[in-house]
C-alpha cells in the first residue's frame, strides 16, 4: 500500500484521545470536540538502490555542472564539507547518508588520483562533534583513513588563520568563509535536507562560515522577516544566505552541492506506535505505549533522556541529487514537500503541540529551557507555507516539563545567557543591542568551542532569535506541565494541565475559540491557506 | 492584521479536555462486586479505555479496507525462526508422540522407503480424521519429523488468528487454498520444498466424510513436478476410528501407517496423470493394510487394485463395503481382550 498523505482531523466525539510528547514523557490528551489535529504524511518509499541513486546523481549532475568525475583530477585540492550532529534528528541507524555519498565521492578521487583530499564538518558555531559521533555519521572506514593523518577537520569560525574574507553582498554583508574550503579547487557539500530549510546556499554560507558573517542574517530583523523558514521565498534568512552563495560562487569558490532526503521514518521497533494515528493503534501498540508512558513516569529524568537519545531512526533515502547549489535545491525542496506537506484551510485561535525530548542543538545533550523555547517557536512554530496555523494574537500552548537543567559542556553561555539577560529582558531586539557583543566576543565561550564540546557564546542569542517572529506574532504563550519558575524566565505562561492552560488561553482569544493540534514528530510542513 | 480564524470550528464548551488519568479505568466508574473470573476480566478488557482498549475510529475518517492478515494471507515465517522450530520440536517428542502411541498405537510399515532420501520430499496421504497429522508427524523418521511443513485448509486451519497461531506453531501448517487454485500458496509450499523443506500434503483437500476417500487433487503431483522432488505416498488406516468428521471426541484405537516407495514424475508425465498415480499407489498400500503385501502387490500389478473411493452407490452400501467393516468382529475381540477399543457399533446418533 503506497503511503498515505497527511491529513487534518476533525476531532469529534469518538476521537480517541491525542498523543502528546513532553520531553522524554508522553501522554493522551482528550482535544474538545471541533479541534482539529494536523497529522503527517506516512514515510515515503525509500529507493530501493540508495548506492546506485548516489552514483547517478554523481554522474548526472543538474544546473551548470559537469559529472564529478570530470571535476576530479590529480594534483587538484579537494574539500568534501558535511552535515554536522544537528542533522538527522533523531540520528539514522547505521550507515549514515554521509558515509554512503561521502564513500561514493572518495571512490572517485581515488580513481582519478586525488591525492590532496580534506573532510570537514560544517559546524557554523555548534559545538564539535565527538569521535563517536563522527565514526557514526561518516562510517569508520573513512573516520580511520582521514582522522588519524589530520584530514578530518571540524570548521572552527573563531580560527582567523583558518578564516578567508571573500568580500561584501550588495548589502553590506560579510561573507568570511572556511580557508580551506574557499582555497579549494573544488567543494563537495554533502547534505541532508531534514526540513525545507535546510540545503542550498545556506549550507556552505552557515556551516562553513564565521561569527563575522553569521551575524547578518542571524539576528532578531532577519528573523522576523522569515515566514518562515521552510519557505525559501518568503525567508529573509534564506535571502541572505543566496546573497552569500552567490557571492562565494563569484568568488572562484567551486561548489560541487549534493543533498539528500529521508523519509519521515522517525521511529524505530517498540516506538512505532509514535508515528501512528491512534485510532489505528493495534494491541501491541497500545501496550508498548502503555508500557513506554508507565515506565517514563516512574524513570528518572536522567536515565529517560539516555533511553531516548540511544534511539536510532530507521530514516531511509527517498532521493539524491547533485550539481549546481540552486538547480539542486530545488529538487530537495520538491522532495521535502512530497514528504511532509499537509495542506491545512485557515488559522486557528490556539495552536498546541507536544514538545519532543529532541532538537537540533541538544543531541546526547539536555534540552534546556533556552532550547524548549527555541524548539517551539523557532521550529515548530514555522513549519508553515503561506500563513502561521495560528492566527496572530492567537495563543501557543506546548507541553514539556522544561527543566531548569543545562549541559555544563554542551550548553555553557546558554547557563550565563538564562541568568544574566533573559532575567533583564525577553525582547529578541533588545537582548541583541545589550548583550550580544558580549557574549560572541567573550574569550572563555571562544575557548570552550575551540577546544572542547561547546556551542558558541552566542549561540543561545541565536536561539532567542529564532523565537523572534513567534513571539511578535503571538499573543500568548503557555508552557503545560514545566518548571514555573524556568517558564517564567521565558517569558511564558505556566500551566499544569491542558485544560488549565485552555482556560488561560481564552482569556486571550476570547471564549469558544477555535484549536489545532500540531502531531509532531514526525515532521510536518503545514501549507496553510 | 491577520484574518480572523474560522469561526464555524468552535469548540463545545460542555466537553472539557480530559488528560489520561482515565487510564485503564473502565466506563462506568466502579465496578460491580461479585464480578470475578476469566469472563469477567474479558469482559473488563472489552470495556477498557484507551490506551488499554480499543481506540475509537473517528467520524470523519474513512475505514480503509483491512489488509486480509487470515487463510491463504496468514504469514507462517515466524514458525519457521529456529527458536520456535526448536519450542516445536520438544512439543513434538515430548508430547505428541507418546500421546500419539497412546491414543492411536500405530504399527509402521514401509519406513525402509524413507532411508535413502536425500532432501525434502512430498507426503501425500489419505485423509480421514484429524489425527492424521499429528500421527504421521510422530511417525516419520528424525531428518524429516523436524523439519517439515503442513498443507493445511487456510478457510478452516486459518479463519481465525487464534487456530492459525496454534496450528501453525504446533504442526507447522502453511496455508493452502482448497476451493480453488491458489497461486500464492503453491509459490509458498514450492519455495519451502525449494528451502529444503519437507511437505505433507492431504491430497484429498478435506477430511473423508464417509470413511471412504474422495478424489485426490493436483496439488502434490504439482509441486512435485515443479519442485522436481519425490512424493511419497502414505496410507494411514484406522484414524477414523480415533476422530472422525463430525466427532469431537477421541476413541483409542489400532492405526497402520504404511509409507510407499517415493514416486517421481516421468519425462513426458504432466501433473494430472502423475496424480492419478500416486492416487493409485495410495489405494495399493490401503489394500495393503487391508491383506497383506504380497496380495496388494498381485493386484496393484494386474490393474485391479480396489478404488480407494470405494463404490458408486447409496450410503449404506458405502458404509457397508468400509474395508474396516469386515475386522469390526475381530476389534470387538480386541477390546475383549484388553487390546485397544474398535469403533463403537451401533454408532450413537450426536446430540
Amino acid at each position: 500500500m503506497s503511503p498515505r498523505p497527511g491529513f487534518v482531523l476533525d476531532v469529534d466525539s469518538s476521537t480517541p484521545p491525542t498523543l502528546f510528547w513532553r520531553g522524554e514523557r508522553l501522554s493522551l490528551e482528550r482535544l474538545p470536540e471541533g479541534s482539529r489535529v494536523v497529522y503527517p504524511p506516512e514515510p515515503l518509499d525509500p529507493l530501493e538502490d540508495p548506492s546506485s541513486a548516489i552514483r547517478h546523481a554523481l554522474l548526472h549532475p543538474v544546473g551548470d555542472r559537469e559529472p564529478l568525475p570530470a571535476l576530479l583530477s590529480a594534483g587538484m585540492r579537494l574539500t568534501i564539507a558535511f552535515d554536522d550532529i544537528s542533522l538527522p534528528l533523531p540520528p539514522m541507524e547505521r550507515p549514515d547518508v554521509r558515509q554512503l555519498v561521502i564513500e561514493q565521492v572518495l571512490d572517485l578521487a581515488a580513481s582519478a588520483g586525488v591525492d590532496d583530499v580534506e573532510l570537514v564538518c560544517a559546524l557554523a558555531l555548534h559545538r564539535r562533534m565527538t569521535e563517536a559521533e563522527l565514526r557514526h555519521a561518516l562510517g569508520d572506514r573513512i573516520y580511520d583513513a582521514f582522522a588519524p593523518n589530520g584530514l578530518l577537520t571540524q570548521h572552527d569560525a573563531e580560527d582567523p588563520s583558518n578564516l578567508v574574507h571573500l568580500g561584501l553582498t550588495d548589502r553590506g554583508e560579510d561573507v568570511e568563509l572556511n580557508r580551506r574550503a574557499a582555497e579549494s579547487d573544488l567543494l563537495v557539500y554533502v547534505n541532508i535536507n531534514l526540513v525545507a530549510m535546510d540545503g542550498g546556499h545556506k549550507s556552505v554560507a552557515t556551516g562553513l562560515a564565521s561569527y563575522r558573517s553569521l551575524r547578518h542574517h542571524h539576528n532578531p530583523v532577519t528573523m522576523r522577516h522569515s515566514r518562515s523558514f521552510m519557505d525559501q521565498d518568503r525567508s529573509e534568512l534564506h535571502s541572505a544566505n543566496w546573497r552569500m552563495g552567490r557571492l562565494i560562487a563569484d568568488a572562484g569558490v567551486r561548489v560541487f552541492q549534493i543533498e539528500t532526503t529521508l523519509n519521515t521514518d522517525t521511529f524505530p521497533g517498540a516506538f512505532h506506535f509514535l508515528q501512528k494515528r491512534e485510532w489505528e493503534w493495534k494491541a501491541k501498540d497500545r501496550l508498548a505505549y502503555a508500557a513506554a508512558s508507565a515506565a517514563l513516569d516512574r524513570t528518572p529524568a536522567r536515565v529517560a533522556r539516555r533511553i531516548f537519545h540511544s534511539v536510532r531512526a530507521p530514516h531511509r533515502m527517498t532521493s539524491v541529487q547533485a550539481g549546481e547549489v540552486e538547480a539542486v535545491h530545488a529538487l530537495t525542496t520538491e522532495h521535502v514537500w512530497r514528504q511532509q506537506g499537509v495542506a491545512v484551510e485557515g488559522q486557528t485561535d490556539i495552536l498546541t503541540m507536544g514538545l519532543p525530548y529532541i532538537s537540533p542543538y541538544n543531541v546526547n545533550s539536555v534540552l534546556n529551557p533556552i532550547l524548549v523555547a527555541c524548539l517551539g517557536l523557532g521550529y515548530f512554530f514555522n513549519l508553515y507555507r503561506g500563513k502561521p496555523l495560528v492566527r496572530e494574537g492567537g495563543v501557543l500552548i506546548m507541553t514539556h516539563p522544561t527543566p531548569w537543567e543545562f549541559h555544563p559542556v554542551h550548553h555553557p553561555s546558554y547557563i550565563d545567557f538564562f541568568e544574566q539577560v533573559l532575567s533583564e529582558t525577553t525582547d529578541p531586539v533588545e537582548v541583541a543591542d545589550r548583550f550580544e557583543e558580549d557574549f560572541a566576543t567573550d574569550p572563555w565561550y571562544i575557548h570552550l568551542y575551540r577546544t572542547g564540546h561547546a556551542y558558541h557564546g552566542v549561540h543561545p542569542f541565536y536561539m532567542w532569535y529564532w523565537c523572534a517572529h513567534a513571539l511578535e506574532h503571538l499573543g500568548a504563550v503557555i508552557l503545560v506541565g514545566g518548571d514555573t519558575k524556568a517558564v517564567h524566565r521565558l517569558g511564558f505562561r505556566a500551566a499544569s494541565t491542558l485544560t488549565d492552560a485552555l482556560e488561560m488561553a481564552t482569556d486571550v482569544v476570547g471564549p469558544s475559540p477555535t484549536l489545532t493540534h500540531l502531531h509532531a514528530p514526525p515532521l510536518l510542513l503545514a501549507d496553510v491557506t | 492584521m491577520s484574518e480572523p480564524s474560522d469561526t464555524s470550528r468552535r469548540l463545545r464548551p460542555s466537553r472539557a479536555v480530559r488528560s489520561d488519568a482515565a487510564l485503564g479505568r473502565p466506563a462506568g466508574g466502579r465496578r460491580a462486586r461479585g464480578a470475578r473470573g476469566p469472563s469477567a476480566w474479558a469482559a473488563r478488557a472489552g470495556r477498557a479505555r484507551f490506551p488499554l482498549g480499543a481506540p475509537t475510529w473517528p467520524g470523519g475518517v474513512p475505514r480503509p479496507t483491512p489488509e486480509p492478515e487470515l487463510g491463504v494471507h496468514y504469514d507462517t515465517a515466524w514458525s519457521r525462526r529456529y527458536p520456535v522450530r526448536l519450542a516445536r520440536a520438544v512439543v513434538l517428542d515430548n508430547v505428541t508422540r507418546p500421546l500419539a502411541r497412546l491414543v492411536a498405537a500405530p504399527e509402521l510399515r514401509g519406513g525402509e522407503h524413507l532411508r535413502d532420501l536425500d532432501g525434502p520430499v512430498i507426503f501425500a496421504a489419505n485423509h480421514a480424521s484429524h489425527v492424521d497429522t499429528p500421527l504421521l508427524l510422530a511417525c516419520l523418521p528424525l531428518p524429516f519429523r523436524h523439519r517439515i511443513v503442513v498443507a493445511a485448509a487456510a478457510d478452516y486451519f486459518f479463519d481465525r488468528r487464534w487456530k492459525a497461531d496454534t496450528f501453525t506453531f504446533l504442526l507447522g501448517a502453511i496455508p493452502m487454498e482448497r476451493a480453488k487454485v491458489n497461486r500464492r500458496s503453491a509459490e509458498l509450499a514450492a519455495d519451502l520444498l525449494d528451502d529444503g523443506w519437507n511437505l505433507m500434503i492431504f491430497p484429498e483437500g478435506g477430511r473423508s466424510p464417509d470413511g471412504w476417500a474422495q478424489a485426490f487433487r493436483g496439488g502434490a503431483a504439482y509441486l512435485a513436478a515443479r519442485t522436481d522432488r519425490p512424493v511419497v505416498p502414505v496410507h494411514l488406516d484406522g484414524t477414523r476410528h480415533i476422530l472422525p468428521k463430525g466427532r469431537s471426541t477421541v476413541r483409542r484405537s489400532r492405526t497402520t501407517v504404511t509409507f510407499g516407495t517415493p514416486l517421481r514424475p516421468g519425462p513426458d508425465e504432466d501433473a494430472r496423470r502423475f496424480g492419478v498415480r500416486i492416487e493409485s499407489a495410495v489405494a495399493a498400500l490401503a489394500h495393503e493394510a487391508a491383506t497383506d503385501w504380497w496380495t496388494a502387490r498381485r493386484l496393484a500389478a494386474a490393474g485391479s487394485t480396489p478404488a480407494l473411493r470405494g463404490p458408486e452407490a447409496s450410503a449404506w452400501r458405502r458404509a457397508w463395503a468400509l474395508p474396516e467393516a469386515s475386522r469390526r468382529d475381530a476389534d470387538q475381540h480386541a477390546t475383549a481382550a484388553g487390546g485397544p477399543p474398535g469403533p463403537e457399533w451401533p454408532p450413537r446418533r450426536r446430540a
